[in-house]
């Protein structure tokens, strides 16, 4: 049992990094044709990785060595934040290893080495994009946190999996305080992947770009893995709202029947999810930096609002 | 007589002797680096395994010393609490024994004075190790202000530079008036217990109202040593002033007593717990965590950033400790636990990476003579160990996993999750934005230090001296070593150290946190595994490994070699140090978006030339609504007093009669 | 009593009266008066659809007829006459910000908290499973008052005092079953009044002085002196 749990969880794990791409090619596929465009094939993500693997990497002369070890910390510190998000079953060992505070940290970690190598080579651009994503992250950070509380008080744990079994257990029911966790969670996901109307993923209009201009000495394998990493935390928050708000589907029993229908259904509601971002992303127009706080104190608002509602309409005196 | 004791002793009796071994250091420097210096490492080492012995040992020991006054002797007494002060006040006076030799060499040639520098720094450490083993008031008050007169001395060390003779004065100042409310609090604990040792404290049976008055009087006392906002203004002056090991024995050490001596008095000598007190403590501790941390953010100056950057830590120590006095007030004493816990582990965490963070500042200072962030760059390149090892300090203080700060705020994260305990609706609605503000806290300081290393380490050198930087000493590099170490120690082994800081709760509150480790060593379950758990060892485990494996596959030649080219440069002339981001515009944002907060002169001067000037000065507002205010009361109730003066002795003659009287008529 | 003993109806009181006090946050810092009147039109909507579910979970058939007229009159008729009115006024596009918006969000999340504190011993009585909604309601009330504090438009002033109506309404409905329905229609009635002098004292207001910035209402005073 506890053999097969572990394997589970590491084709779990593995089942991130290859479905990662999959995700970003859908949202770009989708909102190409609502753009009325035929745009690239589904499978263009992995493509593009596969050609920057095979391409020269080169190094500016100004870098130094923490340059060329970050791609590597933030690929793996993202990927471990998402080992332990429940993707197909719930109580896979790998979810103990982390909880939702422990996940936004090697979220932290991650962005702290991307803000780094952006400072490294010393150019104009890296430290601009390295000093906005540090602001957003800093006022993301607790309205995420403040989402998670919420959730965390109804479940009285931080484990995900201890979570969504409490999701589960509790059947459907309607709190107000999810409606609100949830829009701030949205809400937070947009800031921190990078997403219109925070940043724009397609850019490389050097004064409006956050998370391209701390990449842009990168390229090769670096690059790739940045890319890669990327992708993996859109992922990453794609699962943590659908399996948390909609945690109908996910395998309780590690039966390969309930494990085929979780796989069906986190890739129906991934696919829900990712229609929603393309349609957000073609109807909102990217904003000022000076007005994403606005943005994230909405996010906070919806959170707070969401952990009152949690105090004051579902548990009673 | 006791081990724990005995051991104490000898660091007592080491610290001293490091204090009078410098005083012939003027004639013969050596003295200082080859004799005292070493004495007072070892005295760290004695006070580190006596404290040890107090921690693993369990029952307290006692003794009396024939000093003191006649109907008052001096009390020893070693436990737990005290016990865990010791330790974290000795690990760091090891690491600074072996830092300090090669550091000092660099006064050696100066006008600066040897001797005092030596004597003060003993004399400093044998007052925190009283004021932590004291057992009565006495005492413990003789010892809070060698402490405190020491480390003025210490300030003021290089007093031909006026910043530095203000910097003193106004600590000096603030510690007497933090000393003053110590003693008055200890005035009513006596009064009510009818003695001045701790034990007779301990059984005063105290009203709450006068308990209220006692926490008061002990929190701002405290409170103002530990640089809670709104007393903290001469922390950020005072601290940088000092040599740099001194300032990592200022924040990472002396703060910390201040910490234990709120500890003992609030949780062992008062005793019993009122949940109010909680609210107010953790009031003031998010606020102190978030103002100290913003401010941080604000500076230039490295030094003064990292004495900023203690306000916020403090205040998460305290933060830790208010839920402690909550959940104990209000009858769970398990979540008292945890809390108590969490904020025992960031105190010592603090003490740690804050010495390690001075430690490269100090390097810094020796090699390059800077201590200004936007004259630094690609220190990195220069001084690679200290580089290395700041970056670990760095990622320590930003609460990154696997490092040990995340490690405590994870902790302090979980007691504040188990507000859905408390009776009260509204408590369990502010706990969480307290959380909040913490979360807040965690991730403007992960900003900060981005700022610090990128643009002191990484980039390139912004200034010719900066790029001529030299390598620090073997001493000073050793020393920076065994903090790195230890962060990484109570970083990836989180369960060990809760298993030895339950000793504390378990005197204080009889309780320890049986569920911490119930999944084994590596998975830290502070109150249930399915309610939290954390396994530092696995993540490290994992970033190691695949790490490794990548570096192996390069150095295999698997993947194909990077190429040296010139940075993008929009097809214009290449990029010069001058054009990367400064410490000042990285924070440009955080500064417009927190504007309300800081007290913001911004201005573009035309010079005499014609040429334009940035002009810009952000400070405290500390200073305008608390410090200001009070100083024209003080002048103003002065200028009224000062008609006294008539100059005429008789008068005041008169005066001292009046005085007399009355105070023949109160007593009678 | 916790939210899951309650029936799914039940459960949509409560989220609905949630969004409710969301939308008075929106109100409050909304900038554009055009989209304040949206808010407020979403509130009396969200109001009237609360009230109606109650009718259904609480077998009150007269709370129908209270959500009908709500709905017609906040949802639809009042924030009609404002659009109106505003169009009239020409003030389309007139933008009034908050000076610290953040602070006073702050703010008003501190007066859902006071509110709750409040209503606490009330809680206790253990009136009906809506019982909870009243900390809600006495927040919404706060809050529209707050927003007459902070706004300087006169427009904007005429938003919170119907929400605080809002409210009140929210209030009745979920502490006693609605109020009898002769009172609810005379408030109904007052309510319409006060729109309509509202808007004649707009044009009034504005004849006198140029602009409806209700700081300058101040101005009164100094010109009488000067006409002496």
């Amino acid at each position: 049992m506890n053999a097969t749990a572990w394997l589970l969880a590491i084709a779990q794990a593995l089942l991130y990094v290859a479905l990662a791409p999959l995700l970003v090619g859908w949202v770009r596929k989708v909102k190409a044709r609502l753009q009325n465009r035929r745009g690239p094939p589904l499978l263009q993500a992995y493509r593009d990785l596969y050609k920057l693997f095979g391409k020269e990497t080169r190094v500016a002369h100004t870098a130094s060595p923490l340059f060329r070890a970050a791609p590597y910390v933030v690929f793996i510190a993202t990927w471990l934040a998402a080992m332990a998000i429940p993707l197909l079953a719930v109580d896979l060992p790998t979810a103990a290893i982390a909880d939702i505070i422990v996940v936004v940290g090697l979220l932290a970690l991650a962005r702290f080495f991307l803000a780094l190598a952006g400072m490294d080579v010393g150019t104009a651009f890296g430290g601009m994009g390295a000093s906005r994503e540090m602001l957003i992250a800093a006022l993301a950070e607790p309205a995420m946190l403040m989402a998670v509380f919420t959730l965390a008080m109804t479940a009285h744990s931080t484990n995900l999996s201890s979570v969504v079994d409490a999701h589960l257990a509790a059947g459907l029911v309607l709190r107000p305080s999810y409606l609100f966790a949830l829009g701030a969670l949205l809400l937070v996901a947009l800031a921190e992947t990078g997403r219109i109307p925070v940043d724009n993923p397609a850019t490389h209009l050097e004064l409006t770009m956050v998370h391209e201009a701390m990449i842009l000495e990168y390229s090769g394998r670096h690059l790739a893995l940045m890319e890669w990493a990327a992708q993996i935390k859109l992922l990453l928050y794609g699962v943590l709202i659908v399996n948390v708000f909609l945690p109908w589907g996910i395998a309780r029993e590690l039966l390969p029947a309930d494990l085929g229908l979780g796989f069906a259904a986190v890739v129906v509601k991934l696919l829900l999810l990712g229609a929603v971002l393309a349609v957000g992303e073609t109807v909102l127009a990217k904003m000022r930096l000076f007005r994403v706080p606005a943005f994230l104190n909405l996010a906070l608002l919806l959170a707070l609002l969401g952990l009152l509602g949690h105090v004051i309409l579902e548990v009673g005196a | 007589m006791h081990a724990g004791l005995i051991l104490a002793a000898l660091a007592l009796g080491l610290a001293l002797a490091s204090s009078l071994v410098s005083l012939p250091a003027g004639r013969r420097p050596w003295l200082l680096r080859g004799v005292a210096l070493p004495l007072f490492g070892l005295a760290g080492a004695a006070a580190t395994a006596a404290g040890i012995t107090a921690l693993l040992g369990g029952d307290a020991a006692t003794a009396v010393l024939p000093l003191g006054l006649p109907w008052l002797p001096w009390h020893l007494r070693l436990d737990a609490l005290s016990g865990f002060f010791l330790t974290l006040i000795g690990v760091v006076t090891v690491a600074v024994g072996l830092y300090a030799p090669s550091y000092v060499r660099g006064f050696e040639n100066g006008r600066d004075s040897l001797p005092a520098l030596g004597g003060f720094s003993g004399l400093f450490l044998t007052g925190m190790l009283l004021v932590v083993l004291a057992d009565d008031a006495f005492l413990f008050m003789v010892a809070w202000e060698l402490m405190s007169l020491a480390s003025y001395f210490l300030v003021a060390f290089h007093h031909d530079n006026a910043a530095s003779r203000r910097a003193a004065f106004l600590y000096l100042l603030m510690a007497h008036i933090g000393g003053l409310c110590i003693l008055l609090g200890f005035g009513v604990l006596a009064s009510f217990g009818g003695g001045f040792d701790f034990e007779a404290m301990r059984a005063a049976p105290l009203s709450f109202g006068w308990a209220s008055v006692a926490f008061v009087l002990a929190f701002t006392g405290f409170g103002m040593k530990a640089g809670l906002v709104p007393l903290h203004a001469w922390l950020p002056e005072a601290h940088p002033a000092a040599p740099s090991h001194i300032s990592a024995m200022m924040s990472g050490v002396m703060l910390k007593v201040a910490v234990y001596g709120f500890i003992r008095v609030v949780f062992d000598l008062i005793g019993e717990l009122h949940w109010q007190w909680g609210v107010a403590v953790i009031a003031i501790g998010s606020v102190s965590a978030l103002l100290g941390v913003l401010y941080a953010l604000m500076q230039n100056d490295l030094k003064r950033l990292l004495a900023y950057s203690s306000v916020e830590n403090v205040g998460i120590v305290f933060l830790g400790l208010g839920l402690a006095l909550l959940f104990q007030g209000s009858g769970h004493p398990l979540l008292a636990t945890l809390a108590f816990v969490a904020a025992l582990y960031h105190a010592i965490n603090h003490a740690l990476f804050k010495s390690l963070l001075f430690f490269g500042a100090g390097a810094i200072l020796h090699g390059t003579h800077e201590r200004d962030l936007d004259q630094m760059g690609g220190l990195l390149r220069v001084m690679p160990w200290t580089g290395v090892s700041f970056l670990v300090g760095c990622l320590s203080i930003a609460a990154l996993p696997p490092f040990n700060g995340f490690a405590s705020e994870w902790m302090t994260f979980q007691a504040a999750l188990q507000a859905w305990h408390l009776e009260s609706g509204v408590l369990r609605s502010l706990i969480p934005i307290s959380a909040a503000m913490l979360a807040l806290t965690g991730a403007l300081g992960a900003a900060c230090f981005v700022k610090v290393y990128g643009v002191a380490f990484l980039g390139q050198a912004r200034s010719r001296h900066i790029r001529g930087a030299h390598r620090p000493p073997v001493g000073m590099r050793v020393g920076q070593g065994v903090l790195v170490l230890l962060c990484l120690a109570f970083g990836l082994l989180p369960t060990t150290v809760v298993g030895v800081i339950e000793a504390v709760p378990r005197q204080l509150f009889g309780q320890v946190l049986p569920q911490a480790t119930a999944h084994g060593w590596m998975w830290l379950t502070p109150i249930a595994p399915q309610t939290a758990s954390y396994a530092a060892p696995l993540i490290a485990f994992v970033l190691v490994l695949l790490l490794g494996l990548a570096f192996w596959l390069s150095r295999l030649g698997l993947l194909r070699r990077v190429r040296r080219c010139d940075p993008w440069d929009c097809g214009n002339a290449p990029p010069t140090p001058r054009m990367q981001y400064t410490s000042t515009a990285f924070a440009q944002p955080m500064r417009r978006v927190f504007g309300l907060l800081f007290r913001i002169e911004e201005g573009v001067e035309t010079q005499k030339d014609g040429s334009l000037r940035y002009r810009l000065n952000v400070s405290d507002r500390a200073w305008e609504i608390f410090y200001v205010p009070i100083a024209r009361a003080v002048e103003l109730a002065a200028a009224r007093i000062v008609r006294l003066q008539s100059g005429n002795v008789r008068i005041y003659l008169g005066w001292t009669l009046v005085t007399l009287l009355v105070l023949l008529w109160i007593i009678s | 009593m916790s939210i899951t003993t309650l029936p799914l109806l039940q459960q949509l009181v409560l989220v609905l009266a949630a969004i409710v006090l969301f939308t008075s946050f929106v109100l409050l810092a909304q900038a554009r008066l055009v989209s304040a009147i949206h808010a407020f039109a979403w509130q009396g909507a969200l109001t009237a659809a609360a009230t109606a579910v109650v009718a259904v979970a609480g077998h009150e058939p007269h709370l129908y007829f209270s959500a009908a007229l709500t709905f017609l009159l906040k949802a639809l008729l009042i924030p009609w006459m404002l659009h109106r009115l505003v169009a009239r006024l020409a003030l389309d596009r007139h933008v009034d910000l908050l000076r610290h918006p953040a602070l006073v969000v702050m703010a008003a999340v501190a007066l859902v908290i006071f509110s709750y504190w409040l209503v606490l011993p009330m809680v206790r009585l253990e009136l009906a499973f809506t019982r909870n909604i009243v900390a809600i309601s006495l927040a919404v009330v706060l809050i529209g008052l707050l927003m007459m504090v902070f706004r300087q438009q006169a427009v904007a002033q005429v938003l919170g005092f119907m929400s605080m109506e809002n409210g009140l309404f929210l209030a009745a409905v979920s502490a006693t079953g609605g109020m009898p329905l002769v009172v609810e229609l005379g408030v109904a009635f007052d309510v319409l009044v006060a729109m309509v002098l509202f808007g004649v004292f707009f044009f009034q207001i504005r004849d006198s002085i140029d602009t409806l910035d209700v700081d300058r209402l101040n101005r009164l005073t100094e010109s009488l002196e000067d006409e002496r």
